[in-house]
């Protein structure tokens, strides 16, 4: 029995690698998204890190003011006399300099990255849901009619409604309208940025919804619900990866315009973008109050585009070929 | 032919009308009033708010708002809450400062993007090809207001001119050379900022496309009958790949309301989407209501333009 089994093992082929496998070497191979997607998952690392100890620990704490040590440049060490000992700054250094009230900058995008990053992951989550959900539906029911419109009909022309507003005038509006909090940035820049995913979804949907594995899962009375989203949706996922992954480094440019228009995160809580937009009033007194948080913003957003590009390019089997 | 455009055109008015109550119950539903922006105001009594709720039917509901504002729209009678001056008028002042600047900055980047993403995509993998990939994701991927600064920091200091407004105050008195280069001095940057981003996508755009075509067939057989490689890339190859871009001259019309608020804040530039932004601050619903609208008439247009003009070029689409 074991020496049977032995053979039949021995006779096989290599185990096939997983399609998610195969991908991640080709991704490898550009360096710079494999380079962007390290510094992502540093940067992630440091979030959280930078959560905790904001959190817990008091010398971290980005809300500590020292009035009389106003806009010290990067790297000065802290020597004050007249600010009591406990508010001295992380290792007794300013690395990112103090602004206009004190506070010390690395502190304060410390606490900005998970928060920023918080505002990007989940206006692309809401993004990704509605997305999905739609997407999903428009491409399982498409033909079934309700009254004489198809399914179909009616979700694409209502995707077709939302790409006629503009977009960021949009969002300026209803946050503008609505009280100023987080949570509202964070729905509004995810609900109007989930037509491209429907969109991808619903196209992947159209080819998979006839083929053999659907079919089989549809004889085994499988509920509906379950072959869209359990079935389905892994095999759609390739296209909604790569546009997650821009949705994000977007979210997080548009959180950092609202915040120079002054609709953005409200101090007390740091972002990037509003360290950013506060920063630019001192920028011939600090330049670094707006260098530090810009220059910042940029590596970030630049890492998710390329990661999302190297994604892309790694699951076109189109381009493969091409290289 | 005439048949697919009047069906394309019931279509589109359809989702206009959607479109335009969707947008009216977003704005009427938000908590906000244009009564409450200035509540510390000592000389607006209850009485006052109660003639002015009245005057601008604010008190009816919501349908019948709709209809007054539907109404008042196409007669030309719409009134800004702000400063009662007639809307369309408000709009159409602001929408020709907004024109050359949105000119401008389209000219610019189709200048721009097609040579770079040409050339990039024909030396596949060169450093140019590196540099120009490399340098187009970092413009995505800047904030728009942090660059303006720098260029403007950078413009200032090296050249001299000041750059902000529309020209410079106090110069009505001089010559007409000198009024004139300041004028373009001023718009230039601006239109600069606006079309750095959209160059960079576009460049990208024309480098992908143009990668599609090198590898076709009749670039071979273009090749192999002896044709000079000019002649090949741009009489063969440019022509199969600009196909998608002639449509994509009708999805940029809606630029000219939404894509500059945050430029046309920078450099004060009196155009429709700061109007917008000034509006929005105001909770001066008939002019957010009419700019939004007209935005989706200009997508829903340039979306017409492009469906007819790709049935023009590319004679395989039939009706």
């Amino acid at each position: 029995m074991s020496n049977l089994e032995t053979n039949l093992e021995a006779d096989a082929l290599p185990p096939s690698k997983g399609i998610f496998q195969e991908r991640w070497s080709i991704l490898k191979r550009n360096r710079m998204a494999y380079a962007s997607y390290w510094f992502l998952m540093l940067l992630l690392a440091l979030a959280f890190l930078g959560k905790i100890l904001t959190n817990y620990i008091v010398v971290f704490d980005p809300k500590t003011v020292r009035l009389s040590e106003k806009f010290l440049p990067p790297l000065t060490p802290f020597t004050s006399t007249i600010t009591p000992k406990e508010d001295a700054p992380t290792f007794g250094i300013y690395f990112f300099g103090t602004d206009e009230l004190g506070r010390d900058v690395f502190a304060r995008m410390l606490e900005g990255t998970s928060v920023s990053l918080s505002v990007g992951f989940v206006a692309v989550g809401i993004m990704l849901t509605v997305g999905i959900f739609l997407g999903g539906i428009a491409g399982y029911y498409g033909r079934k009619k309700l009254w004489f419109l198809t399914v179909d009909t009616l979700i694409m022309r209502f995707v077709d409604i939302m790409l006629c507003f503009p977009t960021f005038f949009l969002i300026l509006t209803v946050v503008a309208l609505l009280p100023p909090s987080i949570y509202n940035i964070m729905i509004v820049i995810g609900l109007t940025s989930w037509m491209g995913t429907a969109r991808f979804v619903r196209a992947e949907f159209l080819s998979l919804r006839d083929q053999d594995f659907v079919a089989a899962a549809r004889s085994q009375a499988i509920p509906e619900w379950r072959i869209i989203f359990v079935h389905m949706v892994p095999n759609a996922i390739a296209p909604v990866l790569v546009s997650a992954t821009l949705g994000v480094a977007s979210a997080i440019l548009t959180e950092s315009a609202l915040s120079f228009l002054g609709f953005g995160v409200q101090p007390p809580d740091a972002t990037w973008g509003n360290i950013l937009s506060d920063g630019k009033n001192f920028l011939f007194d600090a330049p670094w109050l707006t260098f530090i948080p810009g220059i910042t913003i940029l590596m970030v957003v630049l890492a998710f585009n390329l990661c999302g590009e190297g994604l892309r390019e790694a699951f076109n089997p189109k381009l493969k070929q091409t290289t | 032919m005439v048949n697919f455009i009047l069906r394309n055109i019931g279509q589109r008015i359809i989702l206009l009308v959607l479109i335009s109550i969707i947008s009216h119950a977003i704005v009427h539903l938000a908590p906000g009033e244009p009564a409450l922006v200035d509540p510390s105001n000592p000389r607006m009594k209850p009485e006052d708010i109660a003639r002015i709720r009245a005057a601008f039917h604010l008190d009816e509901p919501m349908h019948t708002q709709y209809i007054y504002w539907v109404r008042d729209l196409f007669t030309g009678e719409l009134k800004s809450f702000k400063d009662n001056q007639p809307v369309l008028g408000k709009i159409w002042e602001r929408f020709l400062n907004s024109l050359p600047l949105f000119l401008i900055a389209t000219l610019i980047t189709w200048c721009l993007a097609f040579p770079i993403g040409i050339s990039a995509a024909i030396n596949r993998d060169s450093t140019f090809d590196r540099s120009t990939t490399f340098i187009s994701f970092a413009l995505i991927s800047i904030p728009g207001f942090f660059l303006s600064y720098l260029v403007i920091i950078f413009m200032v200091d090296t050249f001299n001119v000041p750059v902000l407004g529309r020209q410079t105050f106090g110069l009505e008195g001089a010559s007409f050379l000198f009024q004139s280069m300041d004028r373009i001095w001023h718009l230039t940057i601006p239109s600069l900022m606006l079309a750095i981003g959209s160059t960079a996508v576009l460049s990208r755009y024309v480098r992908s496309q143009m990668l599609e075509v090198v590898h076709q067939d009749y670039m071979r057989t273009a090749r192999a009958k002896g044709l000079p490689e000019d002649q090949v890339i741009y009489k063969h190859g440019l022509r199969n790949a600009l196909l998608p871009f002639i449509t994509m001259f009708g999805l940029t019309i809606p630029g000219l309301i939404g894509g500059s608020v945050i430029i046309e804040q920078i450099f004060s530039w009196p155009g429709v989407g700061r109007l917008g932004f000034e509006a929005i601050l105001a909770r001066d619903f008939p002019v957010i209501l009419t700019l939004n609208f007209i935005a989706a008439v200009l997508v829903l247009l340039g979306t017409l333009i492009s469906d007819i003009l790709y049935a023009v070029v590319d004679p395989r689409i039939k009706f």
